[in-house]
């Protein structure tokens, strides 16, 4: 017996989404084979033209692609029962066989369907039960539910309903740069705000030979981490040593962190600019290090005219750590080496600094010159989601 | 590029690489087969232990291993197994590489005790070893030279004074810097573990002597290869790499001792350089750039194609406990580069070295 293998997508609801959605589901499932891309009543319809179409990958990637609510992977049959009944009963042998209870749920969009939705869940739970003996009826807490919805024209069996990630459609919302240190929680940071439809790229600063090839390659392999979920990034690369050893040479070793975060805000926002980035994104947190407390985050913020945001600022370490652990970052955040945030780290950091005497040691050296030649350094990588 | 880090790893010679290569294409058969391949393969084998026997100027038992660190293991765990009863104390010293100290560590949580000399505090130290031994002590394992600052250490003395305390004390000895690079002829010792990539053998190739009428139990169990102590098909390619490099290695004696000294001089010269090596082998020095750590001049000098070390390779980016064994402080830790030369060493790399640490200086210290 053939599977056709289709999957039903549902929860959304304005076209402009639609359209976002369908053109990122199209663009991440290239990988998976060749699909055709339909649409009714909130449901994205993919359907595999050919065999060789993975559709467990396909699955896989889906379930990382934000916009989704629920994914349903589903036969494709036709209207009439007793056809439901004997191509469906085979196809649901794999998620029956291997379960103890069962319910059937049913919808029926369409109205003029011989049998009412009770009568379909009687007589399709009916038919399970005989085939598969061993399973008995629980409509609380059943390991398998079977769905049926008839519609459209066909009628669409499934026993698999996957949660989607939720969120919105990456590009729904607009363009941001995020600074990704390599640390654990920048990482987590462009997770939750592409969940909220931003494209997010990434801006890099590195040091070397402060900072080794190791640790550049180590924040790279942290873009390909991100690309199921943030869809396609633009990474760019910055040469900060020149910058840290002019901050080191002409300012006060306590503001060393504070005004290389400043510094960094700045070329953050020369590229937003140039780029037409709206927002910035960072893993700032509150309380964890001695940069991030309330008056140093202030003083960095200030080097900013783009709002940043920092979407992991209220939480806990334990929070963050869950989360990266789940979109399999942590892994890679935690190998240890060096970025430059920790380079030249001052013994006894000013951390509760005030922004006039912040602004005034900054201001021992004019940075203009080397952060122009910075930005004229920048180099470029893509990483395709 | 101007490769200073023999003792991490060395460049495979042509001569073992031929000989790989040849015998890959040529001669692949399985040497446990009974037809003429297998045959043939066997005789590569024989013909390595040879080899690498005749170097050693050594009768006994030589078996493959896949690296120094089976062989380490082998002889520790192997010793233990075999001879439970001699006792169950280990002497070793507290410079080992890890895949001793960490085979040391797991007898003693297994009810064995492991005593760990430190060269920094005797003067006699092959004496501090021998005075360690008593009748309760199963093995004496002790490196003959130390692969992070070049240590010496006078492993036959401490042969005959162990045997002289405790005859049934079994020695084994970590030759895997120094052999070859120091002469390696009349090496006493109950087992002795031996590397082929520092060597410019291949990667994937050691070996254990043992000698003879010296067990061990076996690590390995399977098809009862090479007398059933190193179960698993020979890999006679690198087996035969292994051999070609033994062969190819010349004599070094003068040329380390010559490129030793003129970076010695060099370094001398510069200021708050602090030599760490100290009765060391002289393809290795060990020393500390004051007010520069380790890693930054380590990628400094690789931006001019020079390539060093920083603390050994195996303990990436961890302080070395091995230095403090010897008297280096947790700064002098932080900023130690080890170079270590090759037959192939020139004496215009060294002043490459020496004028890239100059630089390095300059632009780091503060």
């Amino acid at each position: 017996m053939v599977k056709y293998g289709e999957i039903a997508l549902k929860g959304l609801n304005k076209n402009t989404f639609e359209d976002m959605l369908v053109k990122n589901i199209r663009r991440r499932l290239r990988a998976a084979g060749e699909f055709e891309y339909s649409r009714r009543q909130s449901t994205i319809f993919v359907r595999p033209i050919n065999a060789d179409a993975d559709i467990d990958l396909a699955i896989k990637k889906l379930k990382c692609i934000f916009g989704i609510a629920a994914i349903q992977r589903s036969a494709v049959l036709p209207t009439d029962w007793e056809q439901v009944v004997t191509l469906g009963l085979p196809y649901l042998e794999e998620p029956l066989s291997a379960a103890r209870t069962f319910k059937v749920e049913a919808k029926r969009s369409d109205k003029s369907y011989p049998l009412r939705t009770p009568d379909i869940q009687r007589e399709l739970g009916a038919a399970i039960l005989s085939a598969y003996p061993h399973l008995t009826v629980d409509v609380h807490n059943p390991d398998v539910t079977v769905i049926l919805e008839i519609r459209d024209g066909n009628a669409y069996l499934n026993a698999e309903r996957i949660m989607g990630q939720g969120g919105m459609p990456v590009g729904s919302s607009g363009n941001a740069l995020l600074l990704l240190s390599g640390g654990i929680d920048s990482p987590v940071a462009a997770y939750m705000m592409a969940k909220r439809g931003l494209n997010v790229d990434a801006i890099h600063f590195q040091s070397p030979p402060y900072t080794s090839e190791r640790a550049l390659l180590k924040v790279e392999e942290l873009c390909e981490k991100l690309t199921p979920y943030c869809g396609d990034i633009r990474f760019y690369c910055v040469p900060f040593t020149e910058i840290q050893e002019a901050l080191r040479d002409n300012c006060p070793e306590e503001y060393f962190t504070v005004i290389m975060r400043r510094l960094m805000m700045k070329i953050a926002n020369i590229i937003c600019e140039k780029h037409d980035y709206k927002a910035l994104i960072t893993g700032e947190s509150v309380g964890q290090v001695a940069s991030q407390t309330l008056m140093a985050l202030a003083c960095t913020d200030k080097a900013s005219d783009v709002p940043v945001f920092r979407p992991v600022i209220g939480m806990d370490k334990k929070e963050i750590i869950e989360i990266a652990r789940r979109i399999d970052t942590f892994e890679t955040s935690i190998l240890p080496y060096e970025d430059c945030c920790t380079v030249f780290t001052p013994k006894h950091p000013r951390t509760r600094p005030v922004l006039a005497d912040v602004i005034a040691a900054e201001e021992r050296f004019d940075f203009s010159e080397l952060i122009a030649k910075a930005v004229e350094g920048i180099t470029y990588k893509d990483f395709r989601s | 590029m101007i490769y200073l880090d023999n003792a991490a790893t060395t460049r495979p010679c042509e001569a073992a690489i031929n000989a790989a290569a040849d015998n890959m294409r040529n001669n692949f058969g399985n040497a446990s087969s009974l037809h003429k391949a297998g045959i043939e393969a066997e005789r590569v084998i024989k013909d390595a232990k040879k080899a690498i026997l005749d170097r050693l100027g050594l009768e006994g038992e030589l078996f493959f291993t896949s690296g120094a660190t089976e062989s380490n293991n082998t002889a520790i765990f192997g010793a233990a197994g075999a001879y439970r009863h001699n006792g169950r104390k280990i002497v070793t010293t507290a410079m080992e590489h890890p895949s001793v100290s960490a085979a040391a560590d797991r007898l003693c949580e297994n009810g064995y005790e492991a005593v760990r000399l430190a060269p920094k505090d005797y003067d006699n130290f092959e004496q501090a070893v021998i005075d360690a031994v008593d009748e309760n002590t199963l093995l004496v394992s002790v490196m003959w030279v130390n692969n992070e600052t070049g240590f010496v250490t006078d492993v036959g003395k401490i042969y005959g004074g162990v045997k002289r305390k405790n005859p049934k004390t079994l020695v084994h000895v970590d030759a895997v810097q120094g052999f070859c690079k120091l002469p390696s002829k009349g090496l006493k010792a109950d087992y002795i573990s031996l590397s082929a990539h520092k060597i410019h053998g291949i990667k994937g190739m050691g070996a254990l002597y043992a000698a003879k009428g010296v067990r061990f139990a076996p690590l390995l169990y399977g098809g009862g290869q090479q007398k059933n102590l190193r179960s698993g098909t020979e890999p006679v390619d690198l087996i035969a790499g292994f051999a070609a490099a033994v062969r190819a290695y010349p004599d070094c004696t003068a040329h380390f001792a010559a490129l030793n000294e003129r970076l010695c001089d060099a370094l001398s010269e510069m200021d708050n350089v602090a030599i760490n090596s100290y009765n060391n082998s002289k393809n290795i020095l060990n020393f500390s750039v004051r007010g520069v750590r380790s890693e930054i001049m380590l990628h400094f000098l690789e931006e001019s194609g020079i390539y060093v070390s920083s603390g050994s390779a195996c303990s990436r980016g961890k302080t070395s406990h091995v230095l403090s064994a010897f008297g280096v402080s947790d700064s002098d830790a932080d900023s130690a580069i080890r170079a270590s030369f090759s037959p192939e060493t020139t004496p215009e790399e060294i002043d490459a070295l020496a004028d890239g640490i100059r630089r390095g200086i300059e632009r780091f210290r503060r």
